[in-house]
């Protein structure tokens, strides 16, 4: 359960840096690489939040037989 | 104690999903989602030892396990439903959540068709 957890912690981080970048982006006047960021980090959570999801349904599937 | 894992790890999350969802609200309902697929992770384990007493049960009361079978796998779309509906209703798509549930129902009454269908033909069997 430990490496779940930490997901939350990592998604955190990810929010708070990809906030932090668009800020400086945007003062820089860079806007759309900002947006590009936004898009990067937004892609990046959800490669760990699909796999944890699978994780869940084939583990319902299993607990409640359906299949 | 599990129960304080889980108290402790919802209020992690919550306080981190405040953080976040005021510069970036699509990665807050991201975190919310993963919170949780996280708890629901915890109680599954726990789920599963009540299903197999419950299982152990009908075996004993010599009820056919057909049935139990599709009791189990209504409470699992129900539950697994309800889930994706309330992060859908969470994350403002009230409309996405609802149809969630819609197909829900949908599903389980698929599902229950075959009962119906037995107790009618108990019924029938009844009436002369």
């Amino acid at each position: 359960m430990g490496s779940s957890i930490d997901l939350i912690f990592k998604i955190a981080g990810v929010g708070i840096l990809v906030a932090v970048l668009n800020a400086i982006l945007k003062h820089a006047g860079k806007e759309e690489q900002g947006h590009l960021v936004t898009l990067a980090g937004l892609a990046i959570v959800f490669m760990w939040v699909i796999q944890l999801l699978a994780n869940l349904f084939d583990q319902v599937k299993s607990v409640f037989k359906l299949f | 104690m599990d129960i304080m894992q889980i108290v402790a790890i919802g209020l992690i999350a919550t306080v981190l999903i405040v953080v976040v969802k005021s510069q970036r609200p699509e990665l807050g309902v991201l975190l919310s989602l993963v919170a949780g697929i996280i708890i629901f992770l915890l109680v599954l384990g726990k789920i599963g030892s009540i299903m197999d007493v419950i299982m152990d049960l009908t075996a004993r009361a010599e009820i056919n396990m057909v049935y139990l079978g599709t009791i189990l796998k209504i409470i699992g779309i129900a539950y697994i439903a309800e889930f994706g509906a309330q992060i859908s209703r969470d994350a403002g798509e009230s409309a996405v959540a609802t149809k969630i549930e819609f197909a829900a129902k949908i599903m389980i009454m698929v599902l229950a068709v075959p009962m119906i269908v037995a107790v009618l033909q108990m019924l029938l069997k009844l009436v002369p």
